[in-house]
Formats: structure tokens, sequence, C-alpha cells
């Protein structure tokens, strides 16, 4: 199979944007029936050279190659008729539209007069979605989707046409575990047929489970690639930061203080039932569960978002009411949200301004905001959290997507709240970013922070907290220390073996 | 390195693309006809522009907020009007801050509309636009206004006065622009007026009380057109009932020219500006070339079409785009 001539070719890819040189002569080839992974810090580039290679973005240099011919991927429709189809790192569905529909978009089936022929559009769909073996039918409208069954149509759209390579630019990144297993077979399964598939994730078990070739990009340039056989994640590390990862730091157990943060039988229609859990002053407690078990409204709850139907919030002993996320922020507690384009950031505006968006009002001197001290703010989080941006006035929706929730996380931790609470912190960071959000995590508590942590990735929980909080449909299933914990008994107790997921 | 600077050029272009528009269309004018660039014929335009611009400077609070106003026109004939009836009954002094209270309430009405119970602005202002000019005929009994003593009041200083040759008009203009542009640039208000327009889901999760930001542009908006009314009232002393009639869409048309987009969270007092003058500069350049006044109407919006299609074409890069 390895003589087979490649598929598409990308030679010396150059891209800059003002300010930045986002690919700086980046070469790769993709072979039939191949999983080629390409990884990268956060900003190295890979997004921007799938978007080069499906059309969305016009290179300054460089050349692109189907089989033998030069093709000129002057839009995502060229790309779409040489058989190389995107699934985006960013969702781009019609929320108000069915499944099918979303998946046909500009290519609904007709009948005579252009009329929509709806009994074929729903039975192709149900048939591609027969093939994920997913949860919904045709008729579902998106917005009713979870954000992991919307990706799942996103893939769903790529299996419409017959490609000859598939990008998947981190698919994984809102998945659950079992709906990975079904992207996994999806993937056996174009691999089988001869497509190649290129995939961009930062999950190294992932990478080394399921791709043949490994590329690596670090600031914009081409590092090397590496057969997956042959090597480990320590020496694909190493290329992808230029040093070695220290992941020897251990979890130091330090001082808790009072309990800072107490709740009580608290419940929310049916989204949640009855939860009762304490967080003490230095103390990190981990949400882990499965997507849609109720983590995220919890958080909400308490930020004051949503209105508890029952059941008491308890802030240093006192019990108080949270009517709104300014109750929240004045008593000192931050949310990371789940969703940073829809609920973190506000994408059109700059760095800086979104990361001192919640204390805009005390950044003032007199009447006026104050540069400085917004300035002051940006650039201690901005080294802190090593995020990567040409200055504070760049745009936030031209950040690549990791380093776009590292301004999230900024802005939260700029707050300096007694209690905070990340929900999925880590969802698309690079392994070496990742750890040091881990560390930033540890080190918080260490100094007196209350913090829970949100997260549907196993190792992370165990990793960053002192205790884990399991929870299944809305109920709280069991607390675990972190002598107690296992994997095993963990997995046990978030799954509801007999129950149906619904999305 | 070539690219460089190209990336340069072209990202200069994307963020001023409206002001080379408008030195463009500023030069034809100036060729076809000089005295287009005559001091008294640009002095004469902007002070004709200033009511429009006095109100497109509230208007770009609402949009940038993510919102449409579509009743400052009739909203303007309203305070002209009830500012011309109460100058005879209580006099001037009492007269202007009455009208104030009064085109304030309106704003006030609107903005808990939107903003607090959050109903659909196109609708809701559009709804006005028919409900304020019911209530101005209805205090007016459809009469036309008139001061009785046109000469012995101080009253139309704000129309017709100048201080030291420059008109008050213009003056008021310039200094709100100013005040109104610090405020939005510069102070927290304004910031949070970015966000809610921008990512309301995102200001709200960052403690942003989104309904009280969008109401207090409504309230904005209709201060400015309670300035508008006054300078409009000022200056001819006598008013139809109908003065503001059709202005809701020229101030819409200016805030969008200055490149503030529909969708809320982008736009600039400057910017406004800038589209007041264009707009202002485009009627005045056609009329001076002999143009029938119908026809003005439909090559003003050709013009301002064609600028917001270079504005566009400017930050993509390209004259046409797959996509945006
Ligand atoms: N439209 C744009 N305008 C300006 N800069 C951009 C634009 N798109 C990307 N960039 C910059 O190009 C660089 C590469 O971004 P890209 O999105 O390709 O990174 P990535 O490798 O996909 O990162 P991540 O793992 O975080 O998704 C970044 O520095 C980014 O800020
Ligand atoms: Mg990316």
């Amino acid at each position: 199979m390895t003589d087979q001539s490649p598929i598409l070719r990308l030679e010396n890819i150059v891209k800059a944007f003002p300010g930045v040189r986002a690919l700086d002569g980046v070469s790769l080839d993709l072979r039939p029936g191949e999983v080629h992974a390409l990884m990268g810090e956060n900003g190295a580039g890979k997004s921007t050279l799938m978007k080069v290679l499906g059309g969305l973005h016009q290179p300054n240099e460089g050349k692109i190659y189907i089989g033998e011919k030069q093709v000129v991927m002057d839009r995502p429709q060229t790309a779409k008729q040489n058989g190389v189809v995107f699934i985006h790192q960013e969702l781009s569905l019609a929320d108000e539209l069915s499944v099918a529909e979303n998946i046909f978009l500009g290519e609904l089936p007709r009948k005579s007069l252009g009329r929509v022929d709806w009994e074929k559009l729903y039975t192709d769909t149900d048939a591609i979605l027969d093939r994920l073996n997913v949860g919904f039918n045709a008729r579902t409208r998106v917005g009713d989707l979870s954000i992991a069954n919307q990706q799942m149509v996103e893939i769903a759209r790529a299996l419409t046409v017959d490609p000859r390579a598939v990008i998947f630019d981190e698919p994984t990144a809102s998945l659950t575990d079992s709906e990975k297993v079904v992207l996994f077979d999806v993937i056996a399964d174009l691999q089988s047929r001869g497509v190649g598939v290129i995939y961009i994730s930062h999950r190294m078990e992932e990478i080394f489970k399921i791709t043949d070739r490994i590329s690596v990009l670090r600031d914009g340039s081409y590092r090397g690639t590496l057969n997956t056989a042959e090597t480990n994640e320590e020496d694909v590390t190493q290329l992808m930061i230029g040093r070695k990862l220290d992941l020897s730091r251990n979890k130091v157990q330090h001082e808790m203080g009072d309990v800072a943060l107490e709740v009580r039988n608290l419940s929310c229609g049916k989204l949640f039932h009855d939860v009762s859990f304490t967080v003490r002053k230095g103390e990190v407690v981990g949400f882990y569960g499965l997507v849609g078990a109720g983590r995220t409204e919890i958080a909400e709850t308490i930020f004051g978002l949503r209105e508890p139907s029952a059941g008491k919030i308890l802030l240093d002993g006192q019990e108080v009411t949270i009517n709104s996320p300014q109750d929240a922020i004045a008593r000192g507690i931050s949310l990371v949200p789940e969703d940073r384009k829809g609920q973190g950031l506000v994408l059109g505006m700059n760095c800086r301004d979104n990361m001192t968006l919640p204390q805009i009002g005390e950044l003032t001197s007199g009447p006026f905001t104050s540069d400085k001290a917004e300035v002051a703010i940006f650039d201690k989080y901005h080294d802190a959290l090593d995020i990567r941006t040409p200055g504070w006035r760049q745009t936030v929706g031209n950040l690549s997507g990791g380093n776009q929730q590292k301004i999230v996380i900024g802005k939260w931790l700029s707050m300096h709240p007694k209690v905070l609470i990340v929900d999925e912190p880590t969802r698309g960071i690079d392994v070496g970013s990742k750890s040091e959000i881990h560390n930033l995590i540890r080190d918080l508590a260490a100094q007196g922070y209350a913090v829970i942590v949100v997260s549907s990735e196993m190792p992370e929980v165990l990793h960053v907290s002192d205790r884990i909080v399991a929870m299944f449909s809305g109920r709280v299933m069991r607390e675990f220390t972190t002598e107690e914990v296992t994997e095993n008994n963990l997995v046990q107790a978030i799954s509801g073996l007999s129950e149906d997921r619904v999305a | 390195m070539a690219e460089i600077s190209k990336a340069g050029l072209s990202g200069f272009l994307a963020r001023q693309g409206i002001i080379v528009a408008f030195a463009v269309f500023m030069i034809v004018f100036a060729i076809a006809n000089p005295r287009f660039i005559d001091i008294d014929n640009i002095s004469g335009v902007i002070r004709s522009s200033a009511i429009l611009g006095v109100m497109a400077l509230g208007v770009t609070f609402v949009v940038i907020g993510g919102n449409l106003d579509l009743s400052v026109g009739s909203m303007m004939s309203f305070s002209t009007i009830v500012v011309l009836d109460l100058h005879d009954k209580i006099g001037p002094a009492l007269a202007i801050p009455a009208m104030f209270g009064m085109t304030l309430c309106l704003g006030a009405f609107i903005g808990f509309l939107v903003g607090y119970l959050k109903l659909n602005s196109l609708i809701v202002t559009l709804g006005m636009l028919s409900a304020i000019h019911g209530l101005t005929l209805t205090y007016s009994g459809g009469q036309n206004m008139d001061i009785a003593d046109k000469r012995g009041t101080w009253f139309n200083v704000f129309g017709q006065g100048d201080i030291i040759g420059i008109p008050i008009p213009i003056l008021m203009f310039a200094l709100l622009a100013a005040g109104l542009g610090v405020v939005l640039s510069r102070t927290a208000f304004g910031r949070k007026v970015y966000a809610v327009g921008g990512n309301g889901t995102a200001a709200v999760f960052s403690g942003i009380p989104r309904a009280r930001i969008v109401f207090l542009t409504y309230l904005m908006s209709s201060f400015c057109v309670a300035m508008a009314g006054l300078m409009q009232a000022s200056r001819s002393l006598g008013s139809q009932n109908t003065v503001g009639q059709g202005l809701e869409l020229e101030v819409l048309a200016a805030v969008i020219l200055g490149g503030a987009s529909l969708l809320g969270g982008s736009g600039t007092i400057f910017k406004t500006v800038i589209g007041v003058l264009i707009l202002g500069f485009i009627q005045n350049g056609l009329l001076l070339m002999g143009l029938a006044f119908y026809a003005q109407y439909v090559v003003t919006w050709v013009i301002i079409i064609l600028a917001v299609w270079l504005d566009i074409a400017a930050k993509r890069g390209r004259l046409l785009s797959p996509i945006a």
C-alpha cells in the first residue's frame, strides 16, 4: 500500500496574515487508505493549512496537487469537486433546520418543478445516520442536539459525497468516549475504502491508536513526518514544542481551609435533582460524568444563570441567593463556560477587551477606562498562559482555537475569584499548555481558591482533583477521594447501564 | 518584504475603506465642479447635515448594541412640534426641558420593550414610527405649528446663531460627536454596548446586564433626537407635523455607510460622522451638477450601495467572494 502514489500533495505552502506568518513553506502528502495525523501547538498553523487545502484561504505561495494534477483551490466547492471534504473545528450548522436539511444543504433532492423530495431526503439521511449509529433521526431539529451530536451531523454531511480525502479538525474535542468509538469506526470504514484521512487532535492516545503517520508543525513551519508505529509520545511532543515536557510533577496535597461553597439538595427542574456537595478553600473538586449528566447545569445555577427549583447555596457558611451572573461575580464566583465561541468570547472584539470584560467597570481612572490597567492584566495572563497572538489588538476570532480558550481562562482568573468553576477547561488545548493549565489549577488551589473542574476527560479529572463527584442523569451517584478512586469504579458510577442515552 | 507591505496596505484599506471612498467622491465631485470645494459650500453642507448627524450619533449606539431604531424620524417631528407649541405656552426656558423629558420617555418606553421584554427591535420601532406620528398629529390637531413672535425670541440661536463665525448647529454636532465618541470608546458603558451587540450571550456570561444596556442605548438615541428636534425647531421657528419623515432611513444609511454592521458589535462615532458627511456631500454634489431633485434619490442610493460594497470588498481582499 505504501508504494501507491499519494492522493494529494501540498508543496511549500506559505500563508501570511497581517502580523503573523501562519504557514512558512509547509509540505505534506496523503496516501490512499492512511490516517495522517497533523500535530502542533495551539497556533502552529494546523487549521490554517487545512483551510488552504479546503479552499477557504488562498496561500501566498505554494502548490496543491490532487493526484498528479495541480489544482487551484479557489473556493470550497472546488475542493469538494476534487473529493476533499473538510469537517471543521468550529461547528457551522443551521440550528433551525432539521438534521436532513443541514446534511443536504444546497443539494436537496428534487422532484419535478423544483419541489423538494422530502421522502428521499429523509430516507437518504437516515441511511447515512445508520452508518454512524447515532441516537437521533433525520427530522430532528439541529438546535435540539447536544454539541456532540451536532458534530456527528457535520460528519454525516461529509459522507454524502464519495470523498477521496476527509479532513477532521479536532473532531473529538467535544465527544464522549462512546461517541469517539463510533467516530473511529467511521474512520476505519473510510480507510478500508481507500480514502485518505487527515486527522488533527491534541490527544495523544487517539493519535497512537488510529493514525499511520504523524506530521508536526511548529510556529508555522514543517518539522517532519514520523511513522506512528516507530515513534512515541515523548518524541512527538519534543518535535512539537522543541523541548521535553515535564510531566513529573506530582499532585501536592496542601492544607485545606474552611468550606467555601456548599450546595444543599439543589434541584433544577428536570436537569438535576437533589444535588449536595461542598468545596473547601484550597480544594479541587472534579465533576465527572457523561455529556448531559447535569454538570454544566449545576455550574450555571451556581453562577446565577438558572433559577434552582429547590435547595440552597451557601458561601462561607452563609446562605445566599444568586439571581444573576452579576450577583455571582460580586460574591467572588467565576465560571469558565463550556462553549467558548457562544458563551466565552465576543469574537469580533480584541484579545484585551475580551479578557477584561467582566471587570471593565472597575478598570477606570475617573470616568474613563484605563488603558494601562487593562494592558497590565492582558500582559500578565498573556505570559502566564503563553497565549500566542501578535498583540492585544488582535481580534479574538482570528486566534487559533486553543489560544481562544486561553483568553477565556485568563479572563476569569484575572477576577481573582474565591470560587472558580471551570467547565471543560482544556478542550482543544495542546499537550504542553494542558499540563500548564493543570498545574495552574493546582497552584490556585494551593493559594486558597476553591475550584470546581467539570470535565469529560477521565485523566484530567483524576489528575487535578482532590475529590471527585460522579454524576449520572442529573444525580450525584457517588463521591470519591483520591485514595478510593479507580478508573473502573469511576466508569461504573457514571454509567446507567440500562438507560439509553438521549440527545 | 513585498508581501508584508502588501498585507499592510490591504490591512489599511480594510480598516479605512470608507475614508478612501470618501476621498474619491470628494475628488471626483471637485473636478466636476470646483464650486463644490468652496469653503462656503462646505460649511453649508455640514450645517445642513448637522440635524441628521446628531440623530445618527444616537442611532450608532443602538446599532452597535445589536438593534435598529426606525422611530427616530417621527420622534424628531414630535420633539419639534412639542417644543414649538410649548414655546408660546410656557416660554422657551421651560419648553426645552419639558420637550427633552417627553422625548426621553418615548425612548425609555422603546428601550423597555426591546431591552427588558426582549421584543424584536425592528417590529417595535417600526410600530413606534407610526404610533409617534399619530401622537404628534393628535397633539397638534394636524395643524402646522408656528411661534407667534418670531423676532422677539432668543430661541433661534440653536438653529441660526453662530459663535466666532462657526454656526451653532455645526458646533452642537461637533461637541456632541466628540462627547459621545469618548463615551463609546473610552468608558465602561461603551465597551459593554460593543459586547452586548457583538455576542449578547457572552456578555451575560460576563456579568453584563444586557437588558439595561439596550435600554440605555435607546435612551441615548432619544436624547439625540430631542437635540435634533431642538435644532430643527430653532432653525425654522415653525414646522409641519412631518418634518422628520423619512429621516430614519437616511440616518440608518449614514450609520451603515460609516461601516457599522447591522448585526451589531462594530462601528464608531468617528465613522458615523464620516458617513453623515458622505451622504451630505453626495446630495450637495449632485445638486451642483444640476441633477433633478427626484433623480437624486436614485443616485444617492446607488452610491451608498457602491460605497458599502467597496468597504466589504476591501475587507475580503477581493471584489467578489464566495464566502464572507
Ligand atoms: N483570519 C486570520 N487572521 C489573522 N490571523 C490568523 C487568522 N487565522 C489564523 N490566524 C493566525 O494564524 C496562526 C495559526 O492558526 P491556526 O488556527 O492554524 O492554529 P492551529 O494550529 O489550528 O491551533 P489550535 O490547535 O489552537 O487550533 C495563529 O497565530 C492565528 O492567530
Ligand atoms: Mg485549529
